[in-house]
């Protein structure tokens, strides 16, 4: 039988390898982006396990709200990644370094 | 019921009208030549619509279930957004226009910043929580690579944009583990569950993850590497913008957060914030010391007025919110006026960020430099000036609620502290001439932005405007 914990336990793995995808990831900012939709989505799946087992609407319309803004903030992620793209001529994570200190 | 509703949200629901109106009316009209009366008239309306907020408000009211509140508290922090937007609004309009910056997307996306602000400190619920927050957070990512042909500007947004959005996902997933902890989303119904010694270890999780999330916006060690590049990378008005609404809204939502809904639980977050306020102090002061850029080192010394500002907050006492309220409401007019001298700081009509530029710029400027001066003490703390009190404000409610160390460690702090603020002044009087001196100020709107700063760092501690009285009612209505 799943229950509750088996989808706390698959939310909390998303969320780490999302996590770690952020910090670990040395090569290409798009990865970062998707590292975010990983943890986006991590918590969505929390929120409905948590829906379903309260058997409470409220985690499923926050569901909904989540993904809105996930997508919203991908459009704007890949809006900046563009432009600093043409000023840049490359996307790989270690060029994000012209100021430091 | 809705139109009750509706009634209570007016505010919010105006500025987003308008943001939204003139989006569309400006792409089909006049575009960039409209930049300019559009800046003018988002200030107008944030004045007018700050002025109704502080004035008519009267007791608390919920809207939609108790999901926004509006009571003293909200409208407290939303008045000190609105007229410190309105102002760097004003500041910006000049130096964007000389430097062709000056996009009609600039004062629309201002403008839904502030909405997100409005509803931050107004969430009664998880979801009107992160909606507000969010709602700033993308306006804020854009407005940071506003200067889309320079590559500082954009990697300040990259950068902001992908520490921001992993700050969300810690928040959001600590809200996801609230709401299944504590069965709903609701801050008052969480604060039932949330009640002293019986919080559940997920609910204490989600908490934990909730600060760390709030931490990141308000810049608080340890989610603090952010600050600094963004703040260099930005267009200076935008940076003037990051330092003052977002900050206020941002330790309003905390106190909104910690007291609504953990209210019942002082003693499991009191520690926590009390951790990240010591080691936000200490780092501000410290990392500020080697910096030669001005923004930077705004950064850092904004990352210590986070600080001493969630100093008020770790005493969980309604004292301490009252603190905090003071505190932040100060250092967002001191900040203004700094902002303001910095956006002047020019040569040959390029802008200079390098400290040493301002060798001896009080033999050609001797008003201004005594206007920054003023400003610089006050931001170290120096009495007899405005910035001194707010620290005492802070420290006092520090010690009443028994974290005596918390205030010694301020005090220590805010001594290294106003190294930093000291040396820029020893460069304006003391310092080494400059073979190319800094352009002399031309705009007047600056330069009465200055002067306003300045004369009320002095004037003020007479009875602060009645900012004192005003900053106890709001505390009264968020605590109890």
């Amino acid at each position: 039988m799943i229950g509750l914990e088996h989808y706390l336990t698959v939310a909390a793995v998303l969320f780490v390898i999302g996590i770690f995808g952020l910090f670990l990831n040395r090569k290409n900012v798009i990865i970062l982006l998707m590292s975010i939709e990983l943890m986006l989505l991590a918590v969505n799946i929390n929120l409905v396990a948590f829906s379903t087992h309260l058997g409470d609407l409220v985690g499923q319309v926050f569901t909904l709200f989540v993904l809105t803004v996930a997508a919203a903030e991908a459009a704007i992620g890949l809006a900046i990644l563009v432009c600093f793209f043409r000023n840049r001529g490359t996307i790989a994570v270690e060029d994000v370094n012209v100021m430091k200190g | 019921m809705i139109s009750a509703d509706l009634n209570i949200i007016l505010p919010e629901i105006l500025i987003a009208l308008f943001a939204m109106v003139a989006l569309v009316g400006a792409v089909y009209t006049g575009k960039d030549k409209l930049a300019s009366v559009l800046v003018w008239a988002t200030s107008a309306l944030f004045l007018l619509i700050a002025f109704w907020v502080g004035t008519t408000g009267e007791g608390a009211s919920v809207a939609f279930n108790g999901m926004f509140i509006e009571d003293g508290f909200s409208r407290f922090a939303k008045v000190v957004i609105l007229t410190s937007a309105a102002a760097v609004l004003l500041m910006s309009e000049g130096y964007m226009a000389r430097r062709g910056l000056l996009r009609f997307e600039y004062p629309l996306l201002v403008a839904l910043a502030v909405v997100g602000m409005m509803m931050m400190v107004s969430a009664g619920d998880l979801m009107s929580l992160y909606m507000g927050l969010e709602l700033q957070s993308l306006a804020l990512y854009v407005v940071a690579s506003l200067r889309r042909d320079s590559v500082k500007s954009t990697e300040a947004g990259l950068k902001y944009f992908v520490l921001g959005a992993l700050s969300s996902g810690l928040l959001l997933y600590g809200a996801s583990l609230i709401y299944g902890f504590a069965g709903t989303t609701l801050f008052s119904g969480i604060i039932a569950a949330a009640t002293e010694g019986h919080v559940s270890v997920g609910l204490l999780l989600g908490l934990v993850l909730m600060i760390s999330g709030l931490a990141f916006k308000v810049s608080a060690v340890p989610f603090h590497m952010w600050t600094p590049d963004v703040y260099e990378g930005s267009p200076t008005p935008v940076t003037a913008f990051f330092a003052t609404a977002p900050k206020m809204a941002a330790m309003g939502l905390f106190a909104r957060v910690m007291h609504d809904a953990f209210g019942g639980a002082v003693a499991d977050w009191s520690q926590v914030i009390a951790l990240i306020s010591v080691l936000s102090m200490f780092l501000g002061a410290v990392a500020a010391i080697g910096q030669r850029d001005i923004k930077r080192l705004m950064a850092y010394s904004s990352i210590a007025h986070m600080g001493y500002a969630l100093m008020g907050l770790a005493a969980g006492t309604e004292l301490g919110v009252h603190a905090m309220l003071v505190y932040m409401a100060i250092y967002v007019t001191m900040n203004v006026g700094t902002f303001a001298f910095i956006m002047s700081m020019e040569r040959d009509g390029q802008p200079v960020t390098d400290i040493n530029a301002l060798g001896m710029y009080a033999s050609k400027e001797p008003g201004k430099a005594l206007a920054m001066l003023v400003l610089l003490f006050s931001l170290a703390g120096v009495p007899p000036l405005l910035g001194f009190f707010g620290k005492l404000y802070v420290l006092r409610a520090a010690y009443e609620a028994g974290l005596a160390w918390l205030a010694v460690a301020g005090v220590i702090a805010s001594v290294i502290g106003a190294f930093y603020y000291l040396r820029i002044v020893y460069y304006m009087y003391f310092g080494e001439e400059q073979e190319e001196a800094l352009d002399g100020g031309k705009s007047p709107v600056l330069w009465g932005f200055l002067m306003a700063s300045a004369i009320i760092m002095v004037v003020g501690i007479v009875n602060m405007f009645g900012v004192d009285g005003a900053a106890q009612a709001a505390a009264m209505a968020l605590v109890n």
